[in-house]
Formats: C-alpha cells, structure tokens, sequence
C-alpha cells in the first residue's frame, strides 16, 4: 500500500480553538500513523496541551476536525474518544489516590467489562471470570512498568516517577490505538528519564500503538521520536525529523529568543 | 473474596439469623422487654442502616453531597402504606398474618423501593449534572419538593393516612404492625436488611464500585479513563434512592400512623437527611461496615435521649438542649468532622475472615505511630 493511500490513524484538519478573544491553537494539521511515535514540543504557554485536550475531548474545538481511523470525533465526550482508541496522561498526574495502584488501573478496564447489576449482584461465572481476566491483565500491565510488587499499595504512597509510570499503565488498560502522553519525564531526573524512554519503546513494541509525546526534556525528545511537530503562540512553526528540527533557526527563536 | 470467605459469612449470618427466629417464635418472644424495647429497636435499626448504608454508596463512594435522602424514604414509606391499604380494602387480605399477607408484605416493599428508584432516577439526571455545594442544595429542595408533593396528594398528606381520618389509621388497617405482629414479623425486616446489605456490598466490589470511587478521586481522569461518569452517577443514585425506598416501607410498618411531618427538617426528630449524613460521616464514608455501626451508634443515642432517665435527672438548662436532638446530633457532626474526618473505620470493611489478621496490623501500625511521636 503506498504511503499516500495509508489511512493516518489519528489526524486532525485545520484544528483550532478559541477562547473568547484569544486564538490559543490555529490550523493545527497533524497525521499520526499506526506505530509511530511522535514528538510535540514548544515554549511553555505555545498550546501543547491545549491541543491534548482537543484531541480527548475536554474541549471542543471551534474549529476544523479530530479524526480517528477516518471518524469524526469531536464534539462527542471525553469517555468516547477512550471508548473510540485515545488515551491520554496528565500534565499534574491524575491518579484515583484513594485506591490501590492495582484498581487505579483495573478502573480502567470498566468501558470493556460487559457484566451487569444483575451479575455483579449473585456472582455469576461471567462476573467471576470476568473479574480473573482484569485482574491478571492489570497485573500484565504493571509487570511492564515493574509495579507488580506495590500492587496493594495506595497510589499516594508511590514515588513521584513511579506514579507517573502508573499513570500510563492505567491508560493502556484503555486498549487505545493512539496513545497521548503528556510531559512523561516531568520531574524525573537523568536516570528516571532514560527508565522511561525504554519503557516507552517497549510499549510501542509490544503494543504497536501510535504514540504523541508532548515533552520539554530534549534528551528524551531527540532520542525516542520518529518526528517532530513545533508549536508556538498556538500555531505550527516546524514540522520534521529530530535533526531537522534541532538546526531550525525559528525552533530555536522561539525557545531562546531571538 | 474466596468461595471459603462467602460461604463463612453466608453461615455465620445465617445462623445469628436463626437465632434470632427461634428468639422470637419461643416464649421469649412474650417478654416485655424483648417486645416492648427490643424488638421495636431492631425494626427501625434495621431502617437506620439501610439509610445509612445507602446514603454512603453516594457520599462515601461516589464522594456526591445528597441532601434529600429521606424524599425517597418518605416516598417507599408511602408507597407501601398506601399499596397495602389498597390491598386490603380489595379484599386481597384482612387479617396481618398468614402467607398471603407475608407475600403482601413483600411485595409492598419491593414496589416502595421501585418507585423510590423510579424518583430517584427522574431526580438524579439534571441534579448530577451539578457538582459539590451546587448538587447539595439541589437534592436538599429536592428531598423537600416530594415530601411536600406527597403532603397534597388527596389520598396521602397530612391527614391521609391519620389516626381518626377518613382514610382510617394504619394501625389496624394496611401496615403499621402492633406490638405482637412486629415481633411475627421481624424477620421480615431483618432478612431485608441484610439481603440489601449484600447487595450493597456486592455493587461495591465489583467493576461499580471502581467506576464510582474513580470519580470520587478525579472525575476528569475518570472520564480520561474511559469511565462514562454521567451514566454511573445516576446509577447509583437511582440504586442508592431504592435501598432508601425500602427504609421508607420497613419504616412504614413500624408506626400506627404516618405523616409527612415525620419527614420534615423541624420538628426535632431524625427522619431526616441530615441526621443521615451524621451516620455516614461518623461511620465512615466509604465503610459500609461503619454505616451500620455508626446507624446502630446514632439509634442508641437517639432513644437515650428520647427515653433516657439520666436525661430528666439533668438541669432544666441542660435538659432543654435535648429537647432539641437536632442540635444534638449538628454538634455531633462539627466534632467528626474537626477530629476524625474519617469517622470512626475510614474506608476499612470487616471481615470475619480476616479480623484477626486485621487487628493485628492495626495494633502494629498502632505502636509505630507511638514510636514515631516518641522518637520526635
């Protein structure tokens, strides 16, 4: 199949948002194919996560469109761009603090379980085997990110990068076909950074999903995606290969000035 | 839990159950105390906790502020009232015993909890679109509009179902059980209760309760989690409004008489949604196991202070306080929330199996806190 005729799997159309007078995110075109691994990056305030939210669903753009596999999505809800394959991670983490790091991430096996009151209610073999298979899936998923251990504790009690790695655990249990994360690396020092750069590319590996990394850390950037997509003052200012985008005389402006 | 678990709590409930039978069956069953205090007691203990019980899968797990909890009491009390008077007048049943009156009974307080539900539902899709302070006073003049709704009803009200009124009292027609028929029928009323418990506990445990305490913890990273919150909201309040429903009919059977005045926020008694909270605070939301100590709690120091003979030995000063309850049980609320916000269990479940173990764990963690401050 040649490139052209490739269905991107996320894509968006002119993308943009307006907050009443402000113009936070303008003609923002971008098309993320299956197994890539994309980077968005920009000065802080340029509309990174202004542009995650308009691809989850926590706002509605007012203008141009999300596009999933070739569906339309925006204007529907948060919960069915999960159920419809984005997921997404936080800038301040969002963890379910008052559960333990195991059910933070069975939660989110919820949109996939089909039992119902009834079941819940007598214990059915459907709820039970149900129950067994989130379970050791959820138990799968933190074996990847080395949490099988702390299954029981409380999410608040985990070390900063620790959290963040649940985090991203939780929103794999979402079985999504692209994957949103935003400022991964924030807070993690060198160590910690390159921890998750190996976990990332082990995710893409194993679960041969898409990914768009928004990130600041320029190591983690530069090693670990396909492309880059700058932004600035809302609108795309560079589009390319890492390297292209580290001699691009406008990237650099915006980021020290000119 | 384990199949070993089930079965140990499913037997030991079981058992206690029928002791409490053959309790009231025997000779025992005579005795002036047990049918007099006690037994009336454990009827509205039973009404207490599922109150309680329920209110806490809203506030404690779902972590919404529901003010108007005893709007659907008063509508499964109602409900059943009015369901089983109907009945009667039919010709359906005339004397309050036998296995048609049992089935009666039954079904009386299935429909008080399907139309508690049914409410609850129609209540909860534009009150849960609102959040926090907002939700509160929405459910508060909620729970006001339907007992008040229920006030002007030609057929229920306030001289509906009255002693000497036209419609005849419930004490001898319809619910409403003398001494000697709540004692027949008291395990009724407990077998509901523990039968709702379960359910409650099984609603919890399972993909509900995760889907519920998500939102409680961050309902954005719910939704971001592919949870469709506006769906288990209502979901829950509509269950929450059924287990209230059923309160209300076991409620209903308990009084010679029922009013709406009974509901109301003023009149210095505890049929109403605040005192609800006070037990599920002092339990602890998020403890279902706390719920119903906490209602068993609040039901002995509501007689105490009803019936208390330590009360009329106080100063006419202090015994006016008490004349109050409310008041009472508002201070009661303040102190919780200023010292132990977590009520008394927090978010902890007993469980026969485990208790040991559990002790355990409390006592070390106990003494390592007591090391800790020592060593500071």
């Amino acid at each position: 199949m040649k490139e052209e005729e490739r269905i991107p799997v996320l894509e968006t159309k002119k993308l943009g948002i307006t907050f009443g007078g402000l113009k936070a995110v303008s003609d923002f075109n971008l098309k993320i194919y299956e197994g890539e691994l994309v980077g968005l990056i920009g000065p802080n305030g340029a509309g990174k996560t202004t542009v995650f939210n308009m691809l989850t669903g926590v706002y509605e753009p007012t203008e141009g469109a999300v596009l999933l596999n070739g569906t339309v999505l925006n204007g529907k809800k948060t919960h069915q761009f999960v159920e419809a394959g984005v997921a997404r991670t936080f800038q301040n983490i969002r963890l379910f603090q008052d559960m333990t790091v195991l059910d933070n991430v069975k939660a989110a096996f919820t949109k996939d379980i089909t039992y119902g009151l009834a079941a819940a209610t007598f214990r059915t073999k459907a709820f039970r085997e149900t129950e067994k298979k989130i379970t050791q899936k959820a138990r799968e998923l933190l074996e990847i990110f080395h949490l099988e251990d702390k299954e029981s504790w409380m999410a608040a009690n985990l070390p900063y990068g620790q959290q963040r790695k649940l985090e991203i655990a939780r929103a794999l249990a979402t079985n999504m076909k692209v994957l949103l994360l935003d400022e991964p690396a924030a807070g993690m020092n060198p160590t910690e950074t390159e921890d998750l750069m190996a976990c990332i590319n082990t995710i893409r590996d194993r679960f041969g999903i898409a990914i768009l990394l928004i990130e600041h850390d320029m190591s983690l950037v530069m090693n670990v995606c396909e492309r880059i997509k700058v932004i600035d003052y809302g609108k795309t200012i560079a589009e390319g290969l890492p390297e292209e985008i580290a001699q691009n005389k406008q990237v650099i402006a915006a980021y020290l000035g000119t | 839990m384990t199949a070993r678990g089930y079965l140990v709590n499913t037997a030991v409930t079981a058992a206690l159950f029928l002791i409490l039978c053959i309790l009231c069956a025997s000779p025992v069953g005579g005795n002036g105390f047990f049918k007099l205090v006690l037994v009336p007691s454990l009827w509205q203990c039973c009404y207490l906790v599922l109150l309680s019980a329920s209110l806490n899968l809203i506030l404690g797990f779902l972590g919404q502020l529901s003010l108007g909890h005893c709007g659907f009491m008063a509508v499964g009390a109602y409900t059943a009232a009015l369901l089983s008077l109907g009945l009667q007048r039919a010709g359906v049943y005339e004397e309050k015993s036998g296995i048609v009156f049992t089935l009666i009974l039954f079904v009386c307080i299935l429909a008080a909890g399907l139309l508690a539900a049914g409410i609850g539902f129609l209540v909860g899709i534009p009150a849960l679109r609102l959040k926090g302070d907002y939700l509160a006073i929405i459910t508060l003049g909620f729970g006001m509009i339907i007992v008040n709704i229920i006030n002007n009803l030609p057929f229920a009200g306030q001289n509906g179902l009255e002693q000497g009124s036209a419609s005849a009292s419930l004490y001898a027609n319809g619910l409403g059980f003398g001494t000697k028929t709540k004692v027949d029928y008291l395990w009724v009323s407990v077998l509901i209760t523990i039968v709702c418990v379960t359910m409650m506990f099984m609603f919890v445990r399972s993909k509900y309760g995760r889907a519920i305490k998500a939102i409680r913890d961050d309902e954005i990273a719910a939704s971001a989690s592919g949870i469709n919150t506006s769906h288990y909201k209502v979901m829950t309040f509509t269950y929450s409004a059924f287990f209230a429903g059923v309160a209300g009919a076991l409620y209903a059977c308990t009084n010679q008489t029922l009013s709406t005045s009974s509901f109301a926020f003023t009149n210095g008694g505890i049929l109403n949604s605040t005192f609800v909270v006070v037990m599920v605070v002092l339990g602890g939301m998020g403890s279902l196991t706390g719920s119903i100590v906490a209602a068993i709690i609040m039901f002995f120091v509501n007689y105490q202070i009803k019936n208390g003979a330590w009360v009329k030995a106080l100063p006419a000063a202090l015994q006016s306080v008490f004349t109050y309850p409310m008041l009472v049980y508002a201070i009661v609320l303040v102190v919780i929330i200023v010292f132990r916000p977590r009520g008394i269990f927090g978010t902890y479940e007993f469980s026969l199996i485990h208790f040991r173990e559990d002790i355990r764990k409390w006592k070390t963690e106990r003494a390592r806190e007591k090391a800790e401050r020592a060593g500071t």
